[in-house]
């Protein structure tokens, strides 16, 4: 219980930001038209992609003889970037699609 | 960390809200697209350039390489796939988001000193990167058809007591501080099978639902490792997708006129088709033709066409936009009826009528369009078949009963064209179909338009 509380107050201004986000969140998508829910879960699942930032500190940390870390933080950088740029290219594309009106 | 990385992290922050804000427009989508997108790569070459660590060659020359091959193949997979296949492939990639996760989470369990706030983030970073990655696997399956459903007896509780298990175990190895990297795997490999089981009994019509409740979870997984690592932008970007995935999650189900806990626990389409058969579906069904079809709808004032999966399957749209011109250049009054869940993800439809240069203006939503059918001549209805289901109003055993419809038995005649008799996604039959307003068209969705729109161009 202690070592919660400590936690609480070590980490507090990561709680309020934490907390302030979901509502940004929810605030953001809340009045969405429906025409636009697919590229809009495609664009969020691009952004979730921010994972990368992980996965590379994981490589930048790695001592080049750990081929265990550099191996799985390769995978994971390899894995991350596909889905960030495969992400925003493939809801450009979707989105380009309602432009194109005459 | 450097000051000007800290700045870095800041603009990216904003420019992800802003692009996410953006990205809820219509006129600003791409562009709010476009601005995450820019914030993401100064993330990551900030994160690259401007760390504070000793990094030997080898390492930059292996995160080139990572980034390199990522990007290539990301953008290779963005440009080819087919519009239809979109839901299949935000499921994959999403997936990928969560692997990424579940390895960090492996990699840092490795260098964790002990401390127990830090064990708990790694363990719940590996727990639930590895639910989305399987869970996106077998709901990309699914989408693609390459998986059936599968219920194992009792999966509820199977699942559930699983669930637990999990948790119990993650707090285990925090509490009892077992470093032993045999455990790690263990519940790794335990997360994984939860992930397959988690998904697996959902039907095929609910994926949206999931893939959306996986991508929140993929963006929550980010966020523990934004905790690990101290790094707010990698916090608030995940966070910003987890509660925005969850929101769209209920918008989904509210769609549907389904509670969350229905869709994941309730395995639509198991016991519904058996409620559905017994459904008041009997009667004669009034076959027509295209000749006659293009007659009907050359004669009316007001035409509205209710596109549906089918129409993507056949590769019809294209089609159905010289139908529709052909008939407004007769000087018809057409537009398109737009149900919330049409196609296979809400506005799955809208992108692809968009594709094929369909007019924004013509696509009217559910509950504008709903008032319209009484004054409306002809409701040309291709590919879909539950969301214009008169039982979703008056058959309380449906199981898509309360499910907000397109009213169109409301119109003076209805065209169906549909392939078979076979019924819908949801597994019932459509008493629509039995109407005798209602006139069958079958055949596939792009030959069938074909023949009309020759027919209408003949008159």
């Amino acid at each position: 219980m202690n070592e919660l509380l400590e936690f609480i107050s070590n980490n507090l201004e990561l709680i309020y930001i934490l907390i302030l986000a979901i509502f940004i969140g929810v605030e953001l998508i809340k009045n969405v038209p429906s025409v636009l829910h697919t590229p809009l879960m495609s664009g969020a699942n691009a952004l979730s992609g921010v994972v990368i930032v992980g996965a590379l500190l994981v490589m930048l940390k790695a001592d080049p003889n750990d081929y265990l870390a550099l191996g799985l933080g390769f995978v994971a950088v390899v894995l991350g970037i596909i889905n960030v740029v495969g992400g925003f290219a493939v809801t450009d594309r979707m989105l380009q699609m309602f432009k194109k009106r005459k | 960390m450097s000051i000007t990385l800290s700045i870095i992290y800041l603009i990216s922050t904003i420019t992800f809200v802003i692009g996410l804000k953006m990205l809820g427009h219509p006129e600003t989508a791409k562009k709010g697209n476009f601005i995450a997108a820019v914030g993401m790569v100064l993330a990551i070459i900030g994160t690259i350039f401007l760390h504070d660590f000793t990094v030997s060659n080898i390492n930059y020359i292996l995160i080139g390489a990572a980034l390199f091959v990522g990007s290539l193949i990301g953008w290779l997979i963005a440009m080819k796939v087919e519009m239809t296949k979109m839901p299949e492939l935000v499921s994959l990639f999403n997936g990928f988001g969560g692997a990424s996760a579940m390895l960090i989470g492996l990699v840092e369990y490795g260098n964790n000193s002990g401390d127990i706030a830090q064990t708990s983030t790694v363990i719940a970073a590996i727990i639930i990167g590895s639910i989305t990655f399987s869970g996106s696997l077998v709901a990309f399956g699914k989408l693609n058809g390459s998986l059936k459903d599968i219920r194992l007896p009792k999966y509820n509780l199977i699942n559930n007591v699983l669930f637990l298990g999990l948790v119990a175990f993650g707090a285990y190895i925090v509490m009892g501080g077992a470093s032993s990297t045999l455990l790690i795997y263990a519940l790794l490999f335990a997360s994984l099978i939860y992930g397959l089981l988690f998904v697996f009994p959902i039907g095929g019509a609910d994926m949206p639902v999931v893939i959306s409740l996986l991508n929140s979870l993929t963006g929550i997984a980010a966020a523990i490792t934004g905790v690990l690592y101290g790094n707010m932008v990698m916090l608030v970007g995940g966070i910003l997708v987890g509660s925005a995935g969850l929101i769209l999650t209920f918008v989904m189900c509210e769609g549907m006129n389904r509670s969350l806990s229905n869709v994941i626990f309730g395995a639509f389409g198991g016991d519904a088709v058996v409620a559905g058969a017994t459904g008041k579906t009997g009667g004669t069904i009034k076959k027509t033709t295209a000749s006659d079809s293009a007659v009907l709808l050359n004669y009316a004032n007001k035409v509205v066409i209710v596109p549906g999966y089918g129409l993507a399957v056949a590769q019809a749209q294209h089609v159905i936009h010289e139908l529709e011109q052909v008939l407004t250049e007769k000087g018809v009054d057409v537009s398109y009826a737009i149900h919330p869940v049409a196609g296979r993800m809400p506005g799955h439809m809208n992108v692809l009528l968009a594709e094929s240069n369909v007019d924004y203006d013509k696509l009217i939503e559910m509950d504008d369009i709903n008032p319209q059918f009484p004054n409306t001549d002809v409701v040309l209805v291709v590919g879909a078949n539950d969301v214009v289901n008169p039982a979703a109003h008056n058959d309380p055993s449906s199981p898509i009963y309360g499910m907000p419809i397109l009213d169109v038995e409301n119109s003076k005649h209805i065209i169906v064209n549909k392939r078979t008799m076979n019924a819908g996604y949801a597994g019932i039959q459509n008493e629509l179909f039995f109407n005798t307003k209602t006139s069958m068209l079958f055949g596939d969705a792009k030959s069938a338009l074909t023949e009309l729109v020759s027919e209408l161009k003949n008159m």
